[in-house]
């Protein structure tokens, strides 16, 4: 049983469990224009909630990605460093970018779910 | 995320061939060329004789494979590049209107007093006897950097703006050090900056805190100074700013962080402003870079060389690197070492090796002696003058954030005035490629949306400015009346159409490869 | 004035047309009394072209050029025979004025040569990537630290004794802040054991060879040392056409190259412009410092070439870019890249045995005077000899003839006995004599 939420940072946190999948939403990946590269956080790396952890780049712009929630890094999405065209094509499913061991169960409830993430872009 | 959007459309997008199809794939005067690697086969374009040397002497580290460089003879050599430069923009070619970048004319006389065998030929470490002219220019060229700042040193060594503005921060950081603040490491910067600026400003050794610009284009100088503390040590700002504007609490902000201990580093990349009309050292500043081959006319070859010496202040004087330029009863001469320099300078170190730029010294002592005072002044007003006049002109169908007030030497317009008409600044700059123009400075700075920033410097007749100005009126009405044909797919005139920066990115082909070693790799 | 196309009617027409009385009230936002007049600036007024070239010409008489006279000066610039065609395609407008290619459809010509330069220097170097050139070899050296630096996540660096001193300045300046500066010392003609400097805290060892005395280094334990350590090799070239006769740092297992350029295409010009060449492993690609140029197609699928991967560069990643550096070296990077054309291959390989050839005359020659050593057993055109009397005094001493024999190792902080001299296919037989002749003259 997953569940997804979402935050103003315009991350995506799905939860299984303890173990969190995170990725950028539609909307970014949108603004962003084509991601050529993605630079990914190492297995092991302990994050905490707002921190950065991952590096998203197009041609001209270079984003960071902050943890939604904080843990410790399980895994990344190694497809991304021969095909970054994933998070354009697929930024909720296969452009996935790391998953993490939740710490803090808390953290997950506090962020938006779809509906509120959806009311919160249309104002953007 | 922080979500950057500056992501632009990178990839080429679909276009048919328009164009009609000869047989060899060239166009009248355009001529497609291939790689050297792709032309070479074999033949050489020099006449040495064939020595043999012995491994004797050779430490056992003789060559043991080819290198690989293709070989062709010289007229194919002077075929080939000649067809490459038939691809490029230049100012000589037309007005180039890049904001900050000051494409003035690039006088011929500097090319043939820099290739004076007494300066083309010299070598850096000759000694010092046979080296007096070249000494001699130096020295003048430092009165006129001096005298046209009002400040009382520079240090000539670095190699380019960006490596000046590193050469300014190094000083304060040791000027700092010197007196025991070594802990103020926070350096405020405006969002409008140049990348350079943070950029040098961490590589430094210093931490970036922004400072915002306020809806008049202006730096908040209410909010630099609430961020002053005990722990600043230094503001960067540039001025004239990257939104053309002089900034008219300079002397304030500089007053401020002087009492707050810090000091004042000024990008002096829009110098070619003020010139001769104003010296940056009456407004309080202690560190500014000169573009070389921006304010003061040495070519900008492509990107390259250029050279950035930079003026200091009586505080940070003595911190100036390495090689000192001393002049006494015998004539002048380099202090190259540390221990050798007078008891009151201390050096923070080395920029480079050799002396700095002296190619391009002597190219910009060329421009100063033909201008003297009176030309710089000239250029500057000439400069102000055309930027206001393309403001003017352009104001009332173009949108200008700032556009109530005079500019300085370029004049900044955004995108909203294509706000709902589908064109964005980046077609608008590839159309303007097929009317025979160089786009204007896009998407910079970054306070205001779809930036267009131009300067069309003091090189250009009222025709060619006029030429210009109605070339971008039609463009925007055409933009503004849904009629975007233009637009569509621009450039179509060029030698190439837009092309895929996302491809280049995602699979990086950073040089050629031989067939079968390409192959392999796929 | 010459270089002003407004004239005073068009002043009129546009002030007009601004709105705006006169050119002042354009500086409006210029504090009062900043607004500085004419004679705050002691400075002359404007020339002619025949006046300036008169000044400047007579400047340049003042200094003795190497083609004017025997000259061996070498230490990190180096005289060559430049084609005359090098110098006459950089002064096409096209070149000349143009700008860095941000907009590449009218700068294809730019880029393609880029592109060309990118692929001769890894050639070259025996490496996998080379970016579109930095400032000089200094600044390459002084980047390739704090590469190394970031991509081992450490500060230790470890500078050869037998790396040009002021290029060893360079690297302290900007990466000490980062951490150990180790400056290993050495003979003069000798290595230095580098390899037992090497531990878990060492980012990079930087060798340079041939290195400052003229001796040509082994690199390869060198390297295996460094990364049994987890550690990179910086390999430095200050002499390029060596390149054209010796093994490449590339087959030595160097993970980073900085190099020096200037020896093609490109005059001396009293130390710069010049054109640093930086190459290194595709793995450390993301971390490379300066412009790259990379191939791509555009919308009617034609091949083209883009500046790429910028967002290392500080115009867009700001305070966390690779670099500072914006500009590179532009102009001096096409003349190499030209000058290398026309040698291709079979021109380099017999440019450089030449260059051996007249060094191994040239220390022959010199080694027979009275108490005058040779100091480096192996070079490729430059060598170390160690004199009987002061080598600046010497130096200065044969100035005073026009005979400029080469650099004093005290004038880059070394001995005071050793001269360091360079042979190019420049040097003549009447050079040689004439030095010979001098020394011994100056020796006795």
């Amino acid at each position: 049983m997953s569940e997804t939420r979402y935050t103003d940072q315009h991350e995506w946190v799905r939860l299984e469990g303890d173990s969190a999948t995170i990725g950028i939403t539609k909307f970014a990946a949108e603004q962003l224009g084509d991601v050529v590269y993605v630079e990914l956080p190492a297995k092991g790396k302990a994050v905490k909630a707002g921190a950065e952890a991952a590096v998203v780049e197009s041609v001209k712009a270079a984003s960071e990605v902050y943890a939604p929630v904080g843990g410790e890094v399980t895994g990344a999405n190694d497809a991304l460093s021969t095909e970054p065209s994933k998070v354009n094509d697929d930024p909720e499913g296969a452009g996935w970018f790391f998953k993490l061991k939740l710490a803090d169960a808390t953290e997950f409830s506090k962020l938006m779910d779809a509906a509120e993430y959806a009311e919160f872009t249309k104002g953007l | 995320m922080s979500l950057n959007n500056q992501g632009r459309p990178t990839s080429a997008g679909y276009a048919g061939t328009g164009a009609i199809a000869t047989i060899s794939g060239d166009r009248g005067l355009d001529h497609e060329e291939p790689l050297i690697f792709e032309l070479a086969h074999g033949a050489v374009g020099v006449d040495f004789p064939d020595v043999k040397v012995s491994d004797e002497r050779l430490g056992g580290m003789r060559r043991k494979g080819v290198i690989g460089l293709p070989g062709i003879s010289e007229p194919e050599a002077v075929r080939h590049y000649v067809r490459l430069s038939r691809m490029n923009y230049a100012i000589d070619a037309g007005l180039y209107p890049l904001g900050s970048c000051t494409m003035k004319h690039n006088p011929r006389l500097n090319e043939k007093m820099a290739r004076l065998p007494g300066f083309g030929d010299l070598h850096p470490l000759a000694p010092t006897a046979a080296t007096q002219g070249a000494l001699a220019l130096i020295s003048e060229l430092m009165k006129w950097l001096t005298t046209l700042t009002g400040m009382p040193a520079v240090a000539m060594s670095p190699k380019a703006g960006a490596h000046g503005e590193l050469c300014g921060l190094l000083a304060i950081r040791a000027a700092l050090q010197a007196r025991g603040d070594g802990h103020r490491t926070r350096i405020l910067v405006p969002e409008s900056a140049h990348g350079t600026n943070p950029a040098t400003a961490a590589f430094a050794g210093f931490t970036v805190d922004e400072v915002p610009a306020m809806p008049d284009g202006h730096v908040d100088a209410d909010a630099l100074e609430a961020k002053l503390g005990p722990d600043v040590a230094a503001i960067m700002l540039t001025n004239p700013n990257t939104c053309g504007l002089f900034e008219p609490r300079v002397k304030e902000m500089a007053d401020a962080v002087h009492k707050a201990g810090g000091y004042f580093y000024c990008d002096g990349a829009n110098f070619n402003a003020i010139a001769g009309k104003v010296r940056p050292g009456d407004l309080g500043i202690d560190a500014m870079h000169i573009n070389l081959h921006k304010t003061f006319s040495t070519p900008h070859g492509g990107g390259g060389p250029g050279a950035g010496p930079v003026v200091l202040s009586e505080r940070l004087a003595p911190f100036a690197p390495l090689p000192l330029l001393v002049a006494d009863a015998n004539g002048f001469r380099l202090v190259e070492h540390r221990e050798e320099a007078p008891a009151s300078a201390k050096p923070f170190g080395r920029m480079c090796a050799f002396h700095g730029q002296m190619g391009m010294f002597v190219r910009a002592l060329s421009y100063m002696l033909s201008h003297g005072r009176d030309g710089v002044r000239q250029s500057s007003e000439d400069a102000v003058l055309s930027a206001n006049y393309i403001l003017a002109s352009l104001k009332d169908v173009m949108s200008a954030p700032f556009g109530d007030g005079p500019c300085m030497h370029e004049a900044l317009f955004d995108d909203s005035f294509l706000e709902g008409s589908g064109v964005t600044t980046l077609d608008f700059a590839k159309a303007m490629i097929d009317e025979g123009y160089h786009p204007m400075t896009m998407y910079f700075p970054l306070v205001v949306h779809g930036a267009m920033l131009i300067e069309p410097t003091e090189s250009e007749s009222r025709e060619s400015l006029d030429c210009f100005i109605h070339v971008l009126r039609e463009l925007a009405l055409e933009a503004k009346a849904g009629k975007t044909e233009r637009f569509d797919g621009a450039p179509r005139l060029a030698p190439r159409r837009r092309l895929d920066e996302t491809l280049a990115a995602r699979k990086p082909v950073l040089r050629w490869k031989p067939p079968p070693l390409r192959e392999a790799a796929e | 004035m010459r270089y002003h196309p407004l004239t005073a009617e068009d002043h009129r027409a546009m002030l007009a047309k601004i709105g705006t009385p006169d050119i002042d009230a354009l500086f409006r936002d210029v504090p009062q009394g900043a607004l500085a007049p004419l004679s705050a600036f002691d400075l002359p007024d404007t020339q002619g072209e025949m006046e300036v070239e008169r000044a400047l010409s007579r400047m340049a008489a003042k200094n003795i050029a190497s083609g004017s006279a025997p000259s061996f000066c070498g230490a990190g610039a180096y005289k060559h025979h430049v084609p005359a065609s090098v110098d006459h395609l950089i002064q096409r407008s096209e070149f000349l004025t143009s700008y860095t290619p941000y907009q590449p459809e009218i700068a294809q010509g730019t880029l393609q040569y880029l592109f060309e330069f990118q692929t001769q220097v890894a050639l070259l170097t025996g490496m996998e990537v080379a970016n579109a050139s930095l400032y000089d070899g200094s600044t390459a050296t002084a980047e390739a630290v704090l590469m190394a630096q970031r991509v081992t996540k450490r500060g230790k660096a470890i500078l050869s004794g037998g790396l040009h001193p002021h290029y060893a300045e360079t690297v302290e300046t900007v990466a000490a802040l980062f951490g150990e500066m180790k400056r290993a010392p050495v003979t003069a003609g000798s290595a230095e054991d580098l390899i037992a400097l090497i531990d878990e805290d060492t980012a990079c060892v930087v060798v340079q060879s041939p290195d400052v005395y003229g001796l040509i280094r082994n690199l390869r334990p060198i390297a295996d040392a460094a990364h049994a350590k987890g550690a990179l090799l910086i390999a430095v070239v200050t002499e390029i056409v060596s390149l054209g006769l010796l093994e490449p740092p590339g087959a030595q297992e160097a993970d980073i190259v900085a190099a020096e350029g200037q020896s093609i295409g490109n005059g001396l010009n009293f130390g710069g412009p010049y054109v640093g060449l930086f190459a290194t492993r595709e793995k450390f690609l993301r971390q490379m410092p300066g412009r790259l140029t990379g191939e791509t197609v555009d919308a009617e699928g034609r091949r083209g070439f883009v500046l790429t991967l910028s967002t290392r560069e500080q115009h867009i990643r700001r305070e966390k870019a690779t670099s500072n550096i914006c500009t590179n070296s532009g102009l001096c990077t096409l003349a190499f890249t030209i000058h290398m054309t026309l040698l291709g291959e079979e021109g380099l390989s017999r440019l450089a045995r030449l260059n051996h050839a007249k060094a191994v005359a040239l220390a022959d020659r010199l080694t027979k005077l009275k108490d005058v050593e040779l100091v480096t057993p192996a070079f490729f055109n430059e060598f170390t000899l160690r004199l009987p009397k002061p080598a600046a005094a010497v130096v200065d001493a044969l100035a005073l003839k026009d005979i400029l024999a080469g650099v004093p190792a005290s004038r880059l902080g070394g001995a005071e006995d050793l001269l360091i001299v360079a042979a190019t296919e420049t040097t003549t037989d009447d050079d040689m004599a004439a030095l010979e002749a001098g020394l011994a003259e100056v020796l006795s």
